[in-house]
This record gives C-alpha cells, sequence and structure tokens, in this order.
C-alpha cells in the first residue's frame, strides 16, 4: 500500500501561450486533506481537472492510486474515475432531477442495485449532509450552502476513496461555511478519504488541513503543515497567508505603458 | 492583402478543424455502445421532448401549407381548365419536397435550437463535466439519446406533415372550391409512385433527420459556455442546419431525377 494516492511528477501545463504550471512536483498523502492554496487563476483548478483526467499535461506524470492518468484509455479512465469524487464550485447538480435523484444518480448508473437498496443508500448519505428532508426539492429551491451539501452527498455516493473540493467555501454566509467545513473534516475521518481541497481561504482550509501546497506563478511556492506555514517566512506565502495587498504578487495588473501616459498628461 | 489571407487561412483551418471535431463527435456518440436496458427509458424520454412535442407546429403548419398548396394550385390549374389535377399537384409537392424539407426546418428551429441550449447550458453549468468525474460518459447519457431521438422523430414527423397537407389540400379544393373527389383522389393515386415519390421523400427526410440533429447536438457540445456563447450557438445550430438541408435537398433531388 503505497503512502501517497496522488503523485504528481514535474507537472507542466501551458493554455494558449500562458503556462500555468512549470514542473510542478505535489504528493497527496493517503486518508488526509491536503489543501492546494493560492491566489485566483494560478491554476488550482485546473489542477484538480489534471487529475481526474479532463485535461492532458504537456510533460510529466500523474499517478492516482498507481494508475499513470495521461496514458489510460477512455474506458479506464471512467473506471479509475468512479473512484473519485468531485466537488464543483456551483455543485453542478442537475437541474431537472430532484435532490433524490441527483444522489442516487451515480448509483443507478454503475451499479445494479435494487431499488431499495438505492434508497437507503441515498438516505444515508443525505443523513450524513444532514438533508435527509430536502430529498423532494429541485435544485433550484436550494439555497447554495445546501446544493453544496447535496453535491457532496452525491460526490460520496459511490463510496469513492479519493475526493476533490474545488473551492468549497466560496459565496457562503458563516453558516453555511461553518457546516461545509465540518462536514469535509467529518467525512474524511468517517470514510476514511483522501481529500484534496483547493482553496483560497485561508482560515477555513488552515483549519481543517493536515498539509498545505501553496501555488503560485506556476509553481509550488510553499509546502508544509498548516501550523509551519503560518510560521513560514518565505515572502510568497507571508503575502498569500496574511493576505496583505502588495508584495512579490503587485497589487497592480502588469502593463506596458506608463500610467501617466496613460492618461495623456 | 497578406493580412487577407492570413485571416482567410485562419478562418479555413478553424473552419476544418470544427468540421474534423464534429465528425469525431458523431463517431464517439455512434460508437457508444449502449446498455439496452439502462438507455431505453432516456431515449423515450427525449422522444418525448424532441418528437411528441413538436407535433403541434407540425400539424398546424402542415395544415395550413396543404390549404395555401390547394388554393395556389387550383387558380393556376382552373386556367388551363385542369382542376382535376389538384390531387396529384399537391401530393407530388408536398411528398416529394414540402413535406421533408419543411418539416426539417420547423424541427431545426422547434427542437434542434432546445437541444443546443439545453446541452450548451449543461456545459456552462458543469453538469457535463461533473457527469465526465462521475464516470459516467455524457456522450452516451446526454448527447446519444438525442440524437438518435432525432432521427427516429424526423421521418414521422415528415409523414405526418405529408399526409396532414394532403387533407388540407383536399379540404381546399375538394370542400371549399368544388374539385370533384372521385378525380382529386384518383388522380393522386395514379400519379404518386410509391418507390419514386414517397420512399424518395423518406429517404430525404431521413438524411435530413441525421443532419439536423447532429448539428444541433454538436453545438451545444461545443459552445463556449458563457450566456453569450450559448446564444451564439443555438443560432448557429438553426441556421447551419437550415441551410444544410436547403443544399442537400437540391443535391439529393438532383441524384433522385437522375435515376438513382
Amino acid at each position: 500500500m503505497q503512502e501517497h494516492w496522488v503523485v504528481i511528477k514535474n507537472l507542466s501545463f501551458h493554455r494558449a501561450e500562458r503556462p500555468i504550471f512549470q514542473g510542478v512536483d505535489i504528493n497527496i498523502p493517503r486518508g488526509k486533506i491536503t489543501a492546494i492554496m493560492g491566489p485566483s487563476g494560478c491554476g488550482k483548478t485546473t489542477l484538480l481537472r489534471l487529475i481526474g483526467g479532463q485535461l492532458l499535461p504537456e510533460k510529466g506524470e500523474i499517478r492516482v492510486d498507481g494508475h499513470l492518468i495521461p496514458s489510460l484509455s477512455r474506458k479506464q479512465l471512467y473506471r479509475v474515475r468512479r473512484e473519485m469524487g468531485f466537488l464543483f464550485q456551483t455543485g453542478a447538480l442537475f437541474t431537472n432531477l430532484s435532490v433524490f435523484e441527483n444522489v442516487a444518480f451515480p448509483l443507478r448508473e454503475h451499479t445494479d442495485l435494487p431499488e431499495s437498496f438505492i434508497r437507503d443508500v441515498v438516505l444515508m448519505k443525505l443523513e450524513a449532509v444532514g438533508l435527509r428532508g430536502a430529498r423532494d426539492l429541485m435544485p433550484n429551491e436550494l439555497s447554495g450552502g445546501m446544493a453544496r451539501r447535496v453535491a457532496l452527498a452525491r460526490a460520496i455516493a459511490l463510496d469513492p476513496k479519493l475526493i476533490m473540493y474545488d473551492e468549497p467555501f466560496t459565496g457562503l454566509d458563516p453558516l453555511a461555511l461553518g457546516v461545509i467545513v465540518k462536514l469535509i473534516k467529518e467525512l474524511n475521518t468517517a470514510l476514511g478519504l483522501t481529500s484534496i481541497l483547493v482553496s483560497h481561504d485561508v482560515q477555513e482550509t488552515l483549519s481543517i488541513a493536515d498539509y498545505v501546497y501553496v501555488i503560485a506563478e506556476g509553481r509550488v511556492v510553499g509546502e508544509g503543515t498548516p501550523e509551519a506555514m503560518l510560521q513560514d517566512k518565505s515572502p510568497w506565502v507571508t503575502q498569500f497567508i496574511r493576505g496583505l495587498p502588495d508584495g512579490v504578487v503587485p497589487f497592480h495588473y502588469p502593463t506596458a505603458t506608463d500610467y501617466k501616459k496613460d492618461l495623456y498628461l | 492583402m497578406r493580412n487577407w489571407l492570413t485571416t482567410t487561412g485562419d478562418k479555413g483551418l478553424r473552419y476544418c478543424d470544427h468540421v474534423g471535431r464534429s465528425g469525431i463527435f458523431l463517431f464517439h456518440t455512434l460508437y457508444r455502445c449502449p446498455r439496452p436496458v439502462k438507455s431505453f427509458p432516456l431515449l423515450l424520454e427525449q422522444l418525448y421532448a424532441v418528437g411528441v412535442l413538436s407535433l403541434s407546429i407540425i400539424i398546424v403548419s402542415s395544415l395550413f401549407i396543404g390549404m395555401v398548396v390547394g388554393l395556389q394550385g387550383y387558380h393556376t390549374l382552373s386556367r388551363f381548365g385542369a382542376t382535376q389535377q389538384l390531387g396529384q399537384l399537391v401530393a407530388l409537392s408536398v411528398v416529394r419536397e414540402l413535406g421533408p424539407v419543411v418539416t426539417a426546418l420547423l424541427f431545426a428551429g422547434r427542437a434542434g435550437s432546445a437541444l443546443t441550449a439545453e446541452i450548451g447550458l449543461m456545459k456552462a453549468t458543469d453538469q457535463l463535466a461533473s457527469m465526465e468525474m462521475m464516470g459516467v460518459d455524457p456522450l452516451w447519457r446526454v448527447v446519444s439519446p438525442r440524437f438518435w431521438a432525432g432521427v427516429i422523430s424526423m421521418p414521422v414527423l415528415a409523414v405526418l406533415f405529408s399526409a396532414l397537407a394532403i387533407w388540407g389540400g383536399y379540404l381546399v379544393g375538394v370542400k371549399w372550391l368544388g374539385v370533384d373527389p372521385g378525380s382529386f383522389w384518383n388522380n393522386m393515386q395514379s400519379s404518386v409512385d410509391f418507390r419514386l415519390d414517397v420512399v424518395n421523400g423518406l429517404i430525404k427526410s431521413g438524411v435530413f433527420g441525421v443532419v439536423v440533429t447532429w448539428i444541433a447536438v454538436f453545438q451545444g457540445y461545443d459552445c463556449v459556455p458563457t450566456a453569450a456563447g450559448i446564444a451564439r450557438s443555438t443560432t448557429r445550430s438553426v441556421v447551419y442546419a437550415s441551410l444544410t438541408v436547403l443544399g442537400l435537398d437540391f443535391i439529393l433531388t438532383t441524384m433522385m431525377m437522375g435515376g438513382w
């Protein structure tokens, strides 16, 4: 049994001229919550899509549970994905299906379980996220926090080994936020999951992560336990963790023209 | 001049890329071997959405088109004293041309645009991506049932269109303008050939069914996942489908007339 569930070596990826990753190495330890942090637009979501095989890297290795993701056939890839849960930022619930049917969807697609069994599993998953009472609602009747909890129940419906959270804290009110933070932590312990948490919300992330990577400008600029990150002296990490407006990451988007010239002064 | 060449070349390349991708897309959609037990309810659902819900527009427009053809035909034929040939005129123009073509155009507007917008919106809200991440291929779960529903519905709708249009022509010609019903039906029966007219019309609508649905689902699947992107794709879906149908109709008719 290997120690790391996901191993990324020397990963490079471009998107239309712009380099997103240049030689990134990341190891995701089994059974832990690993946070990937970094400013918006640094490619955190891209990283998750690379791990899930929705994008192909230009260079480097991505291994999930020993499978070399970019070299898998379509069929093998879909098989490996059944072991992964993915929580989208928006929830991405199927809008034409009720809450119950949304959670039942992966079960119906991948198994031939009898209806009574599916019902039990769905209700158990919904109970885990505290929404058993909302099973008959449609996605457009849910608040943002509830939609994300339903999506979480759906992501764990097939009991995956790995779960990836894409910005799970964005746009939630403090109550919903607290619930999601608690759920991520509890699910990880209770189900023995390996979790990858992509976020730029420093407080919440540091409170539940076991290990943190900070990404900026296509590389890993800092890594360590949350305590170590708070002590870290490197300018990147300090600016990001403390939320300073100006530093290594300039406040201004780079421009070639002088401010005064731009204003015709 | 050089600039112009670059832009044209660029556009040409992008066009080829687009056509190539749509070909690969169709191949993958057809290639996915659907599991009959699980796919059948999905197909039924789409047959309802794509086919049954298009019925009202097909019924109303076919009746009116048949009535107009009957009226126009009667007035032209009456100049030559040949009004008893009205049945033949209505049946041939409807079965050979108007049935398949107008059905395809209406279908592109009613069902094609809905397919594009639906798939596009599913893409924009990450529903397709989340399906992929669950290990469910959206090509067979979402695209394949919609594609087959379109391919199956189109000929059925076209047959219905032709039948109702002929009835519309009969209403105007026989019931209103007083053409003899015997000669109306008799002339129709003796001049419409099953193989050359009815079957050829069916072949046309089958081809249109594939093309219109293919364009619709591909435009949805390939759209830029923003509000403006979906709007553009939906427009494109209807415009491309309509133009392709009209162009193909000419080619198919030439082949059929040429004794194919």
